[in-house]
């Protein structure tokens, strides 16, 4: 039918467009109760006392339950990635539990959760509890919080340290590289933290059947196996098998909606105490305080180069900010999805990274679009940009004269980094070349020249990324301290009929799963599209699953499910043979049939499927039944990659920095759908941008968090950006089934250093180096006027 | 102690009891079970809970339920007309203006409001009447073509 590769558009639009998408928070249960949470206001201090007496008596309340309350007491959320220190001791995992009894540790940490027969009653009685707190001081900024002398966020973590870590070559020999350098670039930035915020606010609904002693959990997730035997084994210790997790539409996630939270546990726990359903849904600032956040890395970075710009080395020291507490992936994100990717595109001989992880008082860091990619791209390729200046050469130029030879896997061997990755396929120069094509770089030049001679500030900013997505084989993720598996597993379930039901275990919060592996199974059975079904998110109808993040889904679901089209294929194919009296080498399957070669004689899929249900004449010793459960564990990750140009001018009176243009050439491997590739690239480039220019969060020296609402935190708007222009070159994976590499998180890793860079070429004529973001007006507008 | 009000909605009109704290987005979604209209924020930023008023876009987070006694209003799963899709409805769906969909039933009415007064936007037109929802998935390219291609129906 042709489907792989055209622009279908989403069968998953309809219910989302005509209001009947269904969130957790649209799920109404008969005899349903609500929590409210009472959080710490404070980032650190003490509990001497919790009265829950007054608000017990308030209207509506059911039940008030706080840390020290037996099923709760002693419970807490784990961390699933460890990452040991590099003397060999064991990583630090302080516990996380599930209401704080004794002490909060940032703002926000859970103290007691109100159940009432109305949200608004919950909310009224949390405003009754009493709290007596004892406020201590807090940190809330990584290198401080590894300072002699800084507030300690848990006693047996001495200099707030979770663990320490370092990659690469030898130290000694990355130094000496630049001891006899021709020129050194340095760059020490934060990188500043984010709020993911995903428009739907995280959301759970614990239920309990007492009749089949089974536990129900809703909840807003990305990953709702994992969370399922995070909460089942880790956390509760209640049997599996009693317990199924639903997640139905999500909202959005980010990240943020991969990590088991707190709230999954307590309404869990609640549903079975009371006899009644409960849900919790986030208010935004919540949201703000208790979604783990993103990125925080204090970093200090340097790349040395000879004369001719060729580089010679980079070492880094970052600084990674944990939060109070492990949240599930926290550890990887600094470390192996951070480190690993500090090769780049380019053929740096060496290359030596540190990372300290920091416990802070504030809220749990963990994945965030990108994880680590965007962290590792802003490092090199702010250091490249500003090296070009320094230096007098041309960035675009600079970097081709970097860039690793193309190699396709196949042919030529996978790239060894000197960063531990071994990169699946590459061809760099096309991408870069494109986009400096669509941008007309000469004539940009030109035009920059010309501006500046009239006094305006016209900047131009690269950013050529790679990444390491699709995570990732189970045996490496192991190895590096993942807790869990990273295999994907499907269901092709070929009903009698010849209409079929695909179980996956990817998850769906935007991603359009539905439309993209509906081609892919469509395409390859060759029926149309509208007879395959896409189900995902409930533990009850899909076996197993490891959810949608790090740009997975396609790469190892949609593999996946390759696997069992295949052996759906094998078996019809047997059947077919019998059917049709000849011998299954002499059949070819296509177009929705299989067909003796050479005649015109063939059997269609319908009718294979029907026969295998009633198999009255069927091959002697096959089994009944046409339904393949596979699990797919990759043989590595997928190495997307891309170049991001953009173009902004400065308003020397307000210091506003106005994008003009933003171009974008990715290379995702094969594209099954064009459509939702480019949309993920243009959410992608949004949200890098937006930390480039307008998102940050604001700690203050106590611990608050100061802009914790929508009022306060600078969300990318419409009237921010232009509309984008976006291409893409193709360089297969050479590893998976269908070729492809991943596009959820491309845009925001490419995107954020283009447009730093651009601003620092804008503003060239000041002699200023450097700027952190976020880059608002008021920070240009300073640097313009002295 | 609860107060009576009339209110029609999507042409039916509902008489209810609510409490006079009650913000409208919460009579749509607890009383009526009208669950397109979402709730994204605290602070009447987001525009997922926007629905119309007397044919006037409103963020129903700004507005009690009471305040709304005797008014018509208009919501997402009002905006099909006998079956058939709105030209915004089918604008988000042609154009790819949708990801996770949480905020596009307030996209959706914002920018029906806009295109009810200007029939012939420009880009940053389109973008500056959107300035007031949030979507944090699809980069606003795709929502700006989806007001474009419905614009261009509806002439």
């Amino acid at each position: 039918m042709g489907l792989i590769g055209t622009s279908v558009k989403r069968v998953e639009d309809k219910r989302f467009t005509t209001g009947q998408g269904r969130y957790t928070d649209d799920i109404k249960l008969p005899g349903m109760t609500y929590a409210c949470f009472v959080r710490s206001p404070h980032a650190h201090a003490k509990i001497n006392n919790i009265d829950t007496s007054a608000a017990a008596d308030m209207p509506g309340v059911v039940k008030i339950f706080t840390g020290s309350d037996e099923g709760i007491a002693g419970f807490g959320v784990p961390c699933g990635w460890q990452v040991n220190f590099k003397n060999g001791d064991t990583m630090k995992e302080p516990p996380h539990p599930l209401l704080v009894a004794d002490k909060a540790r940032h703002m926000g940490d859970g103290v007691a959760m109100v159940i009432a027969e109305s949200y608004a009653e919950a909310k009224d009685a949390a405003e009754a509890v009493v709290v007596d707190w004892e406020v201590l001081p807090a940190v809330t900024d990584a290198k401080a919080g590894a300072a002699a002398g800084a507030p300690l966020v848990h006693d047996d973590a001495p200099n707030n340290l979770a663990f320490d870590w370092a990659l690469g070559n030898d130290k000694a020999e990355v130094d000496a590289a630049f001891d006899t350098a021709h020129h050194v670039t340095t760059l020490e930035y934060k990188n500043q933290r984010l709020v993911a915020n995903a428009i739907e606010p995280r959301s759970a609904i614990g239920q309990y059947d007492t009749a089949y002693d089974k536990y129900t959990l809703y909840t807003s997730s990305q990953n709702p196996h994992l969370t399922r035997l995070l909460m089942c084994a880790f956390v509760l210790g209640i049997p599996e098998h009693k317990v199924r997790v639903v997640a139905p539409d999500v909202g959005g996630g980010f990240g943020s909606k991969i990590f088991h939270y707190i709230e999954e546990a307590l309404v869990t726990v609640a549903a079975k105490a009371i006899g009644r359903p409960v849900k919790w849904t986030a208010e935004r600032r919540e949201s703000f305080l208790t979604d783990a956040h993103g990125r925080d890395h204090v970093t200090k970075a340097q790349m040395a180069f000879d004369k001719e710009g060729h580089i010679l080395a980079l070492r880094a020291k970052t600084y990674a900010n944990m939060g109070a507490y492990l949240s599930t992936f926290a550890p990887a994100v600094p470390t192996y999805l951070h480190g690993t990717l500090l090769q780049g595109l380019y053929k740096t001989p060496l290359i030596h990274i540190d990372v300290d992880a920091v416990f802070t008082h504030t809220t749990p860091v963990d994945a965030y679009r990108g994880a680590g990619r965007p962290e590792a791209t802003y490092l090199i390729e702010r250091l490249l940009d500003t090296a070009a200046l320094e230096m007098g050469m041309d960035p675009a130029e600079l970097r081709f004269q970097n860039f690793i030879d193309p190699f396709d896997g196949v042919e030529e061997a996978g790239y060894q980094t000197q960063v531990a990755l071994q990169y699946d396929s590459g061809n760099y120069h096309p991408v870069l070349e494109k986009a400096l094509k669509m941008v007309g770089y000469d004539d940009f030049r030109a035009e920059q020249k010309a501006a500046r001679e009239n006094g305006k500030l016209l900047g131009i900013g690269f950013s050529t990324y790679i990444e390491a997505c699709g995570i990732a084989p189970s045996a490496v993720v192991g190895a590096l301290g993942a807790r869990a598996g990273l295999f994907e597993s499907a269901q092709v379930r070929v009903q009698p009929t010849g209409k079929v039901s695909v179980y996956t275990g990817s998850h769906s919060h935007g991603q359009g799963h539905e439309t993209t592996f509906a081609q892919v199974v469509a395409d390859k059975f060759g029926i149309p599209l509208e007879d395959v079904d896409i189900i995902h998110g409930d533990s009850d109808s899909v076996a197993f699953g490891m959810g949608t993040y790090g740009s997975r889904s396609l790469a190892v679901g949609g593999s996946a499910i390759v696997k069992s089209i295949e052996k759906v294929i094998e078996k019809g194919t047997k059947i077919a043979a019998h059917k049709l009296e000849c011998a299954e080498a002499d059949l070819e399957f296509a177009e929705g049939k299989w067909t003796v070669k050479g005649s015109d004689k063939s059997i269609a899929f319908g009718d294979v499927s029907l026969t295998a249900y009633v198999p009255h004449d069927y091959p002697e010793g096959l089994e009944p039944g046409l339904d393949f459960s596979s699990f797919y564990d990759p043989a590595n990750f997928t190495y997307p990659f891309g170049a991001h140009i953009a173009i902004v001018e400065i308003d020397k009176e307000t210091g506003k920095v106005d994008l003009k243009r933003f171009i974008a050439v990715d290379d995702v491997g094969n594209v099954i759908n064009p459509m939702i590739v480019d949309g993920q690239i243009h959410g992608g480039v949004v949200q890098g941008i937006g930390q480039a220019l307008h998102e940050g969060a604001v700690y203050d020296a106590s611990g608050q968090l100061l802009n914790g609402t929508y009022m306060d935190y600078t969300m990318p708007r419409a009237d921010d950006f232009p509309s984008f222009e976006t291409d893409r070159t193709v360089t297969p994976c050479p590893h998976n089934p269908l070729g492809v590499k991943g596009a959820g998180e491309a845009g925001c890793i490419g995107s954020t250093p283009a447009v730093v860079n651009a601003v620092m070429d804008a503003l060239s004529p000041y002699g200023i180096h450097d700027i952190q973001m976020p880059v608002t007006s008021e920070k240009v507008w300073n640097i313009i006027n002295g | 102690m609860k107060v009576q009000i009339s209110v029609t909605v999507n042409g039916t009109n509902y008489q209810r009891e609510v409490e006079p704290r009650m913000l409208l987005v919460h009579f749509l979604r607890e009383e009526l079970s009208l669950t397109g209209t979402h709730v994204g924020c605290d602070t009447s930023s987001c525009g997922a809970c926007t629905v119309h008023l007397d044919g006037k876009a409103l963020k129903s987070c700004t507005m009690l339920a009471v305040q709304a006694n005797g008014k018509s209003i208009t919501t997402i799963e009002g905006m099909a007309t006998n079956g058939q899709l709105h030209p915004l409805q089918e604008g988000f769906h042609q154009e790819h203006g949708l990801q996770c969909g949480f905020c596009t039933p307030g996209m959706i009415m914002t920018a029906a409001d806009l295109l009810a007064n200007n029939s012939d936007p420009s880009e940053q037109e389109i973008r500056e009447g959107l300035e007031g929802n949030f979507c944090r998935c699809t980069g606003y390219h795709n929502i700006v073509k989806s007001v474009q291609h419905a614009a261009k129906k509806m002439v």
